[in-house]
C-alpha cells in the first residue's frame, strides 16, 4: 500500500493510506486521532472540519493522499502549549458552546477559521460562516456567543437575550 | 467507495496523459465527487487530481475577461474576483460553505453540470469560453443539459473565461435542506444587451430566459419582468417545490437580481 | 448574587474539556485488537418476500469471515417491544415479529437481509454486492389510512390487519363527549399533520460486540441512552445471556434525543457474531444508513374537534390520530401515541370531557418511536393550534381564551388519568408576553412591512409530563419495565465520592450538574465527586436517560443514596465526638454537636468509616457506600408559555424567526447554564421541525428525503437568538429536590407558537389561511398565500 506523509499538528508523519483513504480516516485510523469526527457522508455536518496549509477543509471529503506533504492541524493541536484549553476553547467551555461534544471539534476549527479572516466578526457573519457545521443539541445560541467572546466582543447583550 | 488509483500530475500534459487510461476521471475538489463514490455511484478506475497542476489556478482580469485556472477554488475566486467581478465573486462565495469553497473548483463544478449548481449560472449568465486542453467551448454551448456538457472523454477544463458585464448580480433562493438553489438567476448586462441564466429550476439544468433578457435589453429594471411569465412546464418538481412555485421564483429572483445589479 | 457552586451555580462543564481537545471517548473511537467490521445488505425495495439469498460468492471474497443471513437467526429471539397496549375493547395490541436479520420478507427499505463480517468494512461491503438476491417484490404500504382499507397489502401476514391496536382514552368519556360536542355553542374543528421527523443526533449509532471465550462473557460497546435496558432487552429477549454474563458500554454518547433509547438489530448481531466468530465485531453506521434505520419520530395524522361555551369556556376535546408505527414494533413505540400523549391532551386548561382515540398502523417504513418529546409534543400541537383556531373563531384574544381557560389550582385532576401536583401557568404567560415586548409588535410589523415583509405573533402554552415514571402506574398501563432509577455513592477513605448512576449523559452534562446536589448536601466542593456512569459493570441496574428523567429520578435516587450517607456518617461523627446522633449537624462539610464547639471534618469521618480503630462496631459495619433506588410517586410536569415572531417574504413564502421567547417553569434548577442550553436545543429541534424538517416516503416506499441534502437540519442562520427565562418556579412536590426536568420542553412547546404566528402574519395580510402543515417551508406558505 503507498504511504503519505503530512505535518500534523507539528509533528511529521506517515502511513499507509489507499488511494480512497480519506483524510479523515487517515486522522482517525493509523494516527488515532479520534478528535475529528464523522456525522454524515453528505459533505455537511461540519464534524470533520480540519485545518490545511491552514485553510478549513471537511476531512471526510478529502482524500488523504491529496494532503501529502501538507500542514494539517486538529482539534488536538488547537490547545495551548501548557496544555491549557485555547482562547476558542475556553470560551465554548465558558459560554456552554457545547453539549454531546460531537460537533464540537469541526465547531472550533471553523471558528479558528473565521477569526483569522474575520476577527470581529458579527453575529450574522458567524452564522453565516457555520452554514457547514450541524449542531444538533445546542440551537447554535451558545455556540454564536462563544465565538463573539473569543473575538474579544461583549456579549453581555446575547446573555441578556 | 471501490478502490481506485489516484494520481496527482504536476502539468496539464501529464494530466491528459493520465486521463486517456481506462476509466479515468479528474478529481477537481471532489466536494461532489466524493460524496458520490462514497454511496458507489461513480466507480472510476482512476483519478486524476488537478489539486497539483500551477497552471490550472488563479484569477486574473483583463480586457473585459475575467479567466479563472480550472482547479481554482471557490474560495479564491470570492476573494480575488471581489474587485474585477464582484457578482461572481459573490456568487463564488455563497457556494456551499466555507470548507468546501477552500476545495470545491470552478472546473470541477461547470464538468458536472449539476442543475442546481450556482456556476453554470454565473457562466451562462456571463458568456464567456470554457478553456479545454483541446479547445474553447461557448457557454451557450458547454450546457447540454442535466449532468450533460459538451466535454469529450478525457478532455480537462484548464480555465475558464468570463466576461465581465458592466453590471451583474446573482440571486439565489436556497433550498433548505442542501442550500444549493431551489432556484437562481444570475444577470448580466453589457452593451450588448442582457443575459439571464437561471439554474435550480429547470429539468434541463441551467437555461437563458430569453423573454426576460429581451424585456431587460430594453429597460434594465425589475419592473421590466413583471409582464413576463413562465412556463411550469418543464420545471423541477421535488419535496421541496412544485414546478409553479420554481417558476414563480424564476421571475422573483430574476427581479431581484436585477435590482441588486442596481 | 448567584452562587458560585452547589445547587442553583452556573458551573462550567468538567466535561466539556474532553470533548473540547480531542479526547472525548466515543464508541466509534473504541478499536479492540483483532477486531472485525460488518456491513449490512440492506432492501432497497419496501416490501417484498426474499426467494433468493445466495451468499457463496462473498463468502469466497477476500477478508471475508463470514456471511449472516436470517437463518442463523431461526430460534432466536426478536427485538422486543416494552410496552403492550390495550385496545378499546379491551383487546391486547398486534405484536408482529421483529426480526434481526430479515426472515424470509423485507418490509421496509433498509430492512437488514445480510451481515457480511470481513477484515475491513472495505471487503465487507465489496463482499455484500456478491450476494446474489431475488425479491419478489410486493406492494408496498404507506398512507396510514390506505394500509387500514378493506384489501390492503398486508406488512405482516400472520397479522389480522395492518391495524396494532385502535385505542380510546378514557373510553368510558367517549358518549358523554359525543353529547357535549353536538350541544354546543361552537366546536372548533382542526385536521392536521404532525410529521415523520429523524432524530439524527451528529453522532451516527455504533456497535461493538467483543466477547471473552476464558470467562464467556460478551460486552457490547453502544450508542445507548440507557446501557441497562438495553443489556436486559438484548440478554433476556433476543441472545439468550444472563445479565451476568453480559456487560453493556455507552461510553461518550454524542446526542441521542430519544433515537438511541431503543435497543437495535445492530448491536444483537454485533453481540452474537463476536460470539459466534471469537472476534470483536464493529458496526459504524454512515448517516445514509441512519436515516433509514434509526427509529424515526412523530407521524401523527390527526382530526381535533375543541367545542365551547358561548363565553369560550371549553366543554370537551374529541381527537381521533392515526400514528405511524412503521413496519416492527420500536423499544417503546406503542406508548408514544397512548400514554405519552392521551394523558397530556388536557394541556393547562380545565376541560372536564376529552376522548382520545388512536389508531395504530403498521406501514412500510422505518419503524417510529420517541423523539425528544415523544407524543407530547404531538399533543400540545394539536392542543395549542385549536385553541388559537378557536381564538380567531371566537374572536376572543388568544392570549385571553387560554387565560379563561386555565387549571389555577392544585393538585389538579386531569380527566385523562393524571395528577397535575404544582405549577402557576398564568406567571410564566405573564413573563413571557413581557420578555417578548408585545406591546411593541405594531412597530415591528410596521418595520417590516416597509420592508416588504408581513410580521406575525404567535403564542402558545404547554404542559409536559415528564421524570419518567412511577413504575407500579406505568405498569398498569402496560410497561413491561420499571421506571425508577438508582445511584450507588461511594464514599472513599479520604472523602471523595464516586456517584454511580443508572442514568446516563449523552450531551446534558450530568458529571457536571450531578456533582452540584451532593456537593451542596454535604458541604464539600463538587471537585470532590466524580460520577460514573454508561457502563452495566459499575452501575447499579438503572434506566436511562430520556423523558426529561435524569434530575427528577436518577438526582432524586442519588439523593436517597446521599441522605443514607450522611445518615451514617452522623453516626460515626457521634461516636468521635461522643456525642448523640441526633444533635450533629452537617454543615460545610463539617459536623458539629449542636451547643458545642464540637466538630469533626467530613474526611475524619469518612477515614473512620475505612479506618474503624474508633468505631462503633458493634453498631455499623464499616464502610461508607449506599445504594438507592428512587421510583417517583408521580410525574413531573414542567410548563410554560412560548411566543414567536415570525417574518413571511409574501413574494417567495419565506419565512423567518426575529424572536423567540420560552418561559418555562421547571421547579427547582439545580445548574441553570445547562437548563438554558437545553432549552436552546429544544427550541432549535421544534423550529426545525415547524420549519424545516421533514421525513418523506413517496408512494412506493422509497425514502426520499434520505440525506442532508434533502432532509432540513436547522443551521445557524436560520435560528434567532432565544430569549429564555425560567424565573417562574413552582417546586415539584413529591421528589427531594424539587425538580421537574428540562430537556423536552422547547421541543415540546415550540412548534404551534411558530405556525400559530405565520397563520397569524398570513391573516394580518388579508390572507384567509386557517392552517398550513409542518414544515411551514417556503413552497408551502407560498402555495397556501397563493391557494
Amino acid at each position: 500500500m503507498p504511504t503519505v506523509s503530512m505535518t500534523v499538528n507539528g509533528k511529521p508523519t506517515t502511513a499507509e493510506a489507499e488511494g480512497r483513504t480519506l483524510l479523515v480516516e487517515f486522522l482517525r485510523g493509523p494516527l488515532g486521532l479520534t478528535g475529528t469526527h464523522v456525522g454524515c457522508d453528505t459533505s455537511q455536518c461540519g464534524a470533520c472540519v480540519v485545518h490545511v496549509n491552514g485553510e478549513a477543509v471537511k476531512a471526510c471529503t478529502m482524500f488523504a493522499a491529496e494532503a501529502e506533504g501538507a500542514d494539517v492541524q486538529t482539534i488536538e493541536g488547537m490547545a495551548n502549549a501548557d496544555g491549557s484549553l485555547g482562547v476558542i476553547q475556553q470560551a465554548f467551555q465558558d459560554h456552554h458552546g457545547l453539549q454531546c461534544g460531537f460537533c464540537t471539534p469541526g465547531m472550533v476549527m471553523s471558528a479558528a477559521a473565521l477569526l483569522k479572516e474575520n476577527p470581529k466578526p458579527t453575529e450574522t457573519e458567524i452564522r453565516d460562516y457555520l452554514e457547514g457545521n450541524i449542531c444538533r443539541c445546542t440551537g447554535y445560541h451558545n455556540i454564536v456567543k462563544a465565538i463573539m467572546a473569543a473575538s474579544g466582543q461583549d456579549v453581555t447583550a446575547i446573555a441578556a437575550e | 467507495m471501490y478502490d481506485f488509483e489516484l494520481v496527482k500530475p504536476t502539468t496539464v500534459e501529464e494530466a491528459v496523459a493520465a486521463l486517456s487510461g481506462d476509466e479515468a476521471q479528474p478529481l477537481g475538489g471532489g466536494q461532489t465527487l466524493i460524496p458520490t463514490m462514497k454511496q458507489r455511484l461513480a466507480m472510476p478506475g482512476t483519478l486524476v487530481s488537478t489539486s497539483g497542476i500551477a497552471s490550472m489556478k488563479g484569477v486574473s482580469a483583463s480586457g473585459g475577461v475575467l479567466t479563472v485556472g480550472g482547479a481554482t477554488t471557490h474560495g479564491t475566486v470570492a476573494a480575488e474576483a471581489a474587485s474585477s467581478y464582484p457578482a461572481l465573486a459573490a456568487l463564488a462565495g455563497g457556494i456551499g460553505d466555507p470548507a468546501v469553497r477552500n476545495r470545491g473548483t470552478v472546473g470541477g463544478s461547470l464538468a458536472n453540470n449539476d442543475p442546481a449548481a450556482c456556476y453554470p449560472a454565473g457562466l451562462l449568465g456571463s458568456g464567456g469560453v470554457v478553456v479545454t486542453n483541446t479547445r474553447e467551448i461557448a457557454a451557450d454551448d458547454f450546457f447540454q443539459g442535466m449532468f450533460t456538457t459538451a466535454l469529450e472523454e478525457g478532455e480537462l477544463i484548464t480555465a475558464v473565461k468570463f466576461n465581465i458585464p458592466e453590471k451583474a448580480a446573482y440571486a439565489k433562493f436556497a433550498q433548505p435542506a442542501s442550500r444549493f438553489p431551489l432556484t437562481a438567476a444570475f444577470v448580466a448586462k453589457t452593451s450588448d444587451g442582457v443575459r439571464v441564466a437561471i439554474t435550480g429550476a429547470s429539468e434541463e439544468g441551467v437555461f437563458r430566459w430569453t423573454e426576460a433578457e429581451e424585456a431587460l435589453s430594453s429597460n434594465f429594471s425589475a419592473d421590466a419582468v413583471d409582464g413576463l411569465s413562465v412556463d411550469a412546464d418543464g420545471m423541477i418538481g421535488d419535496i421541496h417545490g412544485t414546478p409553479a412555485y420554481r417558476a414563480h421564483l424564476v421571475k422573483v429572483m430574476t427581479k431581484r437580481a436585477v435590482t441588486a445589479a442596481g | 448574587m448567584p452562587k458560585d457552586h452547589g445547587i442553583g451555580a452556573a458551573n462550567k462543564r468538567r466535561e466539556d474539556v474532553r470533548f473540547l481537545t480531542g479526547k472525548g471517548r466515543y464508541t466509534d473511537d473504541i478499536n479492540i485488537n483483532g477486531q472485525a467490521y460488518v456491513h449490512f445488505l440492506r432492501s432497497d425495495v419496501a416490501h417484498g418476500k426474499l426467494t433468493k439469498v445466495n451468499t457463496s460468492a462473498a463468502e469466497a471474497a477476500p477478508g471475508v469471515l463470514r456471511v449472516f443471513t436470517g437463518k442463523d437467526f431461526e430460534g432466536i429471539g426478536g427485538l422486543p417491544c416494552g410496552w403492550q397496549v390495550t385496545d378499546r375493547h379491551g383487546n391486547p395490541m398486534q405484536e408482529p415479529a421483529h426480526p434481526v436479520l430479515a426472515q424470509g420478507k423485507v418490509r421496509h427499505v433498509g430492512d437488514a437481509i445480510a451481515a457480511v463480517v470481513a477484515e475491513s468494512y472495505a471487503e465487507a461491503r465489496d463482499a455484500a454486492e456478491l450476494i446474489e438476491l431475488d425479491i419478489e417484490e410486493l406492494p408496498a404500504v404507506i398512507d396510514m389510512k390506505a394500509a387500514l382499507a378493506d384489501g390492503a397489502p398486508k406488512v405482516h401476514d400472520d397479522l389480522t390487519s395492518n391495524l396494532c391496536y385502535d385505542w380510546g382514552f378514557v373510553e368510558e368519556n367517549r358518549d358523554a363527549v359525543d353529547q357535549a360536542i353536538k350541544g354546543a355553542h361552537h366546536v372548533t374543528t382542526l385536521e392536521l399533520v404532525n410529521q415523520r421527523l429523524v432524530a439524527n443526533p451528529m453522532e451516527p449509532r455504533v456497535a461493538v460486540g467483543d466477547y471473552a471465550s476464558h470467562s464467556d462473557e460478551s460486552t457490547l460497546y453502544t450508542t445507548s441512552q440507557n446501557p441497562h435496558v438495553i443489556r436486559l432487552l438484548m440478554g433476556a429477549f433476543v441472545l439468550g445471556i444472563p445479565e451476568h454474563k453480559l456487560r453493556v458500554v455507552a461510553p461518550d454518547v454524542g446526542g441521542g434525543f430519544g433515537s438511541k433509547i431503543f435497543h437495535y438489530a445492530e448491536e444483537a448481531f454485533c453481540t452474537f457474531a463476536a460470539k459466534q466468530l471469537k472476534r470483536p465485531v464493529k458496526w459504524t453506521s454512515s448517516r445514509s444508513e441512519a436515516f433509514m434505520t434509526d427509529a424515526h419520530g412523530r407521524d401523527h395524522v390527526t382530526k381535533i374537534e375543541l367545542a365551547m361555551d358561548a363565553e369560550g369556556n371549553f366543554l370537551a376535546l374529541r381527537t381521533d390520530t392515526h400514528a405511524n408505527m412503521g413496519a416492527y414494533l420500536s423499544t417503546f413505540s406503542t406508548s408514544v401515541p397512548t400514554w405519552l400523549h392521551g394523558t397530556l391532551m388536557a394541556g393547562n386548561y380545565k376541560t372536564p370531557l376529552i376522548y382520545v382515540n388512536v389508531k395504530a398502523v403498521f406501514t412500510n417504513t422505518v419503524p417510529v418511536d420517541a423523539y425528544r418529546g415523544a407524543g407530547r409534543p404531538e399533543a400540545t400541537f394539536q392542543l395549542e393550534r385549536v385553541i388559537d383556531k378557536a381564538a380567531r373563531e371566537m374572536g376572543i384574544d388568544p392570549v385571553e381564551l387560554r387565560r379563561k381557560n386555565f387549571v389555577t389550582e392544585f393538585p389538579y385532576a386531569t380527566p385523562v388519568a393524571v395528577e397535575y401536583d404544582t405549577g402557576d401557568y398564568n406567571a410564566t404567560l405573564d413573563k413571557a408576553l413581557e420578555l417578548a415586548d408585545v406591546s411593541g409588535f405594531d412597530a415591528r410589523a410596521a418595520e417590516s412591512a416597509k420592508n416588504g415583509k408581513w410580521r406575525g405573533l404567535g403564542m402558545n402554552c404547554y404542559i409536559e409530563a415528564c421524570g419518567i415514571a412511577p413504575s407500579a402506574l406505568v405498569g398498569q398501563l402496560g410497561a413491561r419495565a420499571g421506571l425508577y432509577e438508582s445511584a450507588t455513592v461511594r464514599v472513599n477513605a479520604t472523602g471523595g465520592l464516586v456517584v454511580m448512576t443508572g442514568s446516563h449523559s449523552h450531551g446534558q452534562g450530568h458529571e457536571t450538574a450531578f456533582p452540584q446536589v451532593i456537593a451542596e448536601m454535604i458541604g464539600i466542593d463538587e471537585s470532590q465527586v466524580e460520577i460514573v456512569h454508561g457502563d452495566t459493570a459499575n452501575t447499579p441496574m438503572g434506566m436511562g436517560t430520556y423523558g426529561s428523567r435524569s434530575l427528577a429520578v436518577g438526582g432524586s435516587a442519588m439523593v436517597r443514596a446521599t441522605e443514607k450517607i450522611i445518615a451514617k456518617a452522623k453516626k460515626i461523627a457521634a461516636h468521635l465526638m461522643e456525642a448523640s446522633a441526633d444533635d450533629v449537624e452537617l454543615k460545610d462539610g463539617a459536623f458539629s454537636v449542636a451547643g458545642t464547639d464540637k466538630s469533626v471534618a467530613w474526611g475524619d469521618v469518612c477515614l473512620a468509616a475505612y479506618v474503624p480503630h474508633n468505631y462503633p462496631l458493634d453498631e455499623i459495619e464499616p464502610g461508607l457506600e449506599e445504594t438507592a433506588f428512587y421510583d417517583p410517586a408521580n410525574f413531573t410536569y414542567p410548563a410554560g408559555a412560548y411566543i414567536c415572531e415570525v417574518e413571511v417574504d409574501p413574494d417567495t413564502g419565506k419565512v423567518t424567526v426575529e424572536r423567540f421567547t420560552a418561559a418555562d417553569d421547571f421547579g427547582n434548577v439545580v445548574n441553570p447554564m445547562i437548563v438554558e442550553g437545553q432549552v436552546h436545543g429544544g427550541l432549535a429541534q421544534g423550529i426545525g421541525q415547524a420549519l424545516l424538517e421533514n421525513c418523506v416516503y413517496d408512494e412506493n416506499g422509497q425514502l426520499v428525503s434520505a440525506s442532508f441534502m434533502d432532509y432540513a437540519m436547522p443551521r445557524a442562520a436560520d435560528l434567532p437568538n432565544f430569549s429564555v427565562d425560567h424565573s417562574c418556579q413552582t417546586p415539584c412536590t413529591h421528589n427531594p429536590l424539587g425538580v421537574k426536568g428540562c430537556g423536552e420542553a422547547g421541543a415540546i412547546g415550540s412548534p404551534p407558537a411558530l405556525v400559530n404566528a405565520v397563520v397569524d402574519a398570513l391573516q394580518r395580510n388579508g390572507k384567509d389561511v386557517k392552517h398550513i402543515d409542518m414544515p411551514l417551508s417556503p413552497a408551502r406558505v407560498w402555495a397556501a398565500m397563493n391557494g
